[in-house]
């Protein structure tokens, strides 16, 4: 199930003002990419571009040379999945199983009954992200971390051969940062899942992600291996000067911290 | 992740439960028709004549030794009537759930795109103009009502389909303004007409009185297809009160749902309204008490709001021809007075929260 999702010139934005222009971008089985860059440089945007959430302005986006706009919804959400940053708080709150069960639509369609291998799938999901014991809660209940759970977990449910994850550590406890890292790789090696995610936390983006793209001023700065990317070179022109980067003693990694300018 | 021991040990405790979560529900589910089934019952049996049970069992089964007096008021009066404030109450709090969840509000009713306001001016139309021509069995007064709950949904539709792309907002926005100033017409045409306002006032507040089999058998249809309709637009209904996007991205055609949902959940108003005039209420909370009950998931909430408010609107019109007997009470009177305490009495026992 190799699949490649690209982004060729494109432009996106809101109410007729471009977020950023002109961007190429491409991923294919078994990589994963770093999206990163600063708050508003349109990160989020360009994974709902990717997710044929947000109609590009001008350009394409290209699922293995097709363009998503010409294919149905629910044919791109059975390739491509998404789990947001935020889960908007739904007023009338589903349980864990159920919301998670949601991602099964995709390949059942919205009028059919779940199958047991979609149980199956489902079980599958909560067991990796820790979710069985929860399985009947509110989602109304959750804390933040067990809510970041469950949208990865419907994202992975979705069983796409894309998966796009925006800030995907946000509310994590470092148990399951280094979960996720390690389900990060382990779906793009050993099921070929092509992986994007959004970081704003550098040192992980280095530590996870193949090649890193940074993207600011509404256009991509540059894009690389995450140790040619994350040196004050690439990263002071976007974040401003007060940022160090040092090596893991270990394994060289960059590692990007803030500095404070009073001490 | 099944590598940590925390998580294992959590994963061994409940799974057996969870398995289980099914039955109970559709247990409530049959629990529920069984409730209808019974409040049916009562409601035929009691009355200015009470029907004692061996008499009503055998009256319904038309057994030799049934008393005639029994089988007419049974079959002619007191049975469709129940039927159809039994259709009704499931008819607006399918509605109710499809608005609540097409908007994400706790007050949405199936009247808040304006059919109730549209029902009222075109019944308040045929009422002062004297509008006698019916259509299809359907007196002038429902036709009347019908096509003003229609037209008048289709314009807030419109309003707000001209405003801007978020239209979920400006719908209920529209919605609002419209009922508002159809209202005011309503108020301005009863006063200027001097019209006879009894009746008038009677229909905006809803009654099954004098309802016979006539109703039923146009009305079944029309609303089994709406409830259908909804139901199999459970799935889509629990996506979209996770939110749009979460729905688009799972795959879903947002527009296309919305339209459908819309649709129905219009269509059942105000087949509900043309036959009972406007009754508040149940609509609005038949949803919440299913909600409170059985969960979000539009599966079970659907089947179990309609029951809940098909229960509550035969109870209701019961209490409104027997307590003030002979004199008949507006239903939409009673299902506010008496549904109102109970719906604060269990937001107070879940301790103000709907969720």
């Amino acid at each position: 199930m190799s699949a490649r999702l690209e982004a060729v010139n494109l432009s996106c934005g809101y109410d007729g003002h471009p977020v950023f222009k002109g961007v190429d971008f491409s991923v294919r089985s078994g990589e994963v990419c770093a999206l990163i860059g600063p708050n508003g440089s349109g990160k989020t945007t360009l994974l709902h571009a990717l997710d044929r959430l947000v109609r590009p302005m001008e350009g394409e986006v290209r699922l293995d040379g097709v363009s998503i706009w010409n294919c149905g919804p629910r044919e791109v959400a059975a390739r491509v999945a998404l789990a947001p940053q935020r889960a908007a708080t739904a007023i009338w709150p589903l349980t864990v199983r159920e919301t998670i069960q949601l991602a099964r639509a995709p390949h059942r369609g919205w009028l059919a009954s779940y199958t047991s291998e979609d149980v199956k799938v489902v079980m599958q999901a909560m067991e990796r992200f820790g979710l069985v014991g929860l399985a009947g809660r509110s989602m109304a209940t959750l804390s933040g971390g067990e809510v970041r759970r469950v949208l990865l977990a419907r994202a992975l449910a979705q069983a796409p051969a894309v998966l796009l994850l925006d800030e995907p550590l946000t509310y994590l406890d470092l148990h399951y940062q280094a979960e996720i890292l390690t389900l990060v790789r382990k779906l793009s090696r050993e099921e070929g899942i092509a992986v994007v995610l959004t970081l704003h936390d550098l040192a992980l983006a280095a530590l996870c992600a193949d090649r890193a793209v940074l993207l600011a001023n509404g256009r991509i700065c540059g894009r690389g291996p995450p140790a040619d990317i994350l040196t004050p070179e690439f990263l002071r022109p976007v974040y401003g000067e007060d940022l160090e980067v040092i090596r893991h003693p270990g394994n060289g990694v960059p590692i990007v911290l803030p500095r404070a300018r009073v001490r | 992740m099944s590598e940590n021991g925390v998580e294992v040990q959590r994963g061994q405790q409940e799974p057996a439960e969870e398995a289980g979560i099914r039955f109970p529900k559709l247990g409530w589910i049959v629990l529920l028709g069984i409730a209808l089934l019974a409040s049916l019952a009562a409601s035929v049996a009691l009355g200015s004549v009470s029907i004692p049970p061996g008499s009503l069992f055998r009256a319904l089964t038309f057994s030799g030794n049934a008393d005639p007096v029994h089988i007419a008021v049974l079959w002619d009066l007191r049975l469709p009537r129940a039927v159809l404030a039994a259709l009704v109450g499931a008819a607006l709090a399918s509605a109710g759930v499809a608005f609540q969840a097409l908007f994400r509000n706790a007050l949405a009713d199936p009247f808040v795109v304006g059919a109730s306001s549209g029902a009222a001016l075109g019944a308040t139309l045929a009422l002062t103009l004297g509008f006698s021509t019916g259509w299809a069995g359907l007196g002038p007064l429902p036709l009347a009502a019908f096509c003003g709950a229609i037209v008048a949904v289709l314009c807030a539709l419109a309003l707000a389909e001209t405003g801007s792309n978020s239209s979920m907002a400006s719908l209920l926005l529209a919605g609002t303004a419209l009922s508002t100033m159809l209202s005011a017409i309503v108020s301005f045409l009863l006063l200027w007409a001097n019209q006879p306002w009894f009746q008038a006032f009677n229909w905006l507040l809803g009654s099954f009185s004098g309802r016979d089999w006539s109703y039923v058998r146009l009305a079944a249809p029309y609303l089994a297809v709406c409830y259908i309709t909804l139901q199999l637009m459970s799935r889509p209904l629990d996506a979209l009160t996770a939110g749009d996007d979460v729905a688009r991205s799972l795959g879903l055609s947002v527009r296309t749902a919305r339209f459908v949902i819309i649709g129905a959940a219009t269509m059942a108003a105000s087949v509900a309204v043309a036959f009972s005039g406007i009754i508040g209420f149940v609509g609005l909370i038949a949803p919440h008490i299913a909600r409170l009950l059985f969960g979000a998931s539009h599966r079970v909430l659907l089947p179990t709001s309609a029951l809940l408010g098909a229960i509550l609107l035969v109870w209701a019109d019961l209490a409104a021809r027997t307590l003030l007997a002979p004199v008949e009470v507006p239903i939409g009177i009673v299902t506010a007075f008496l549904g109102g305490p109970f719906f604060l009495y269990l937001l107070k026992a879940k301790g103000g929260r709907l969720t």
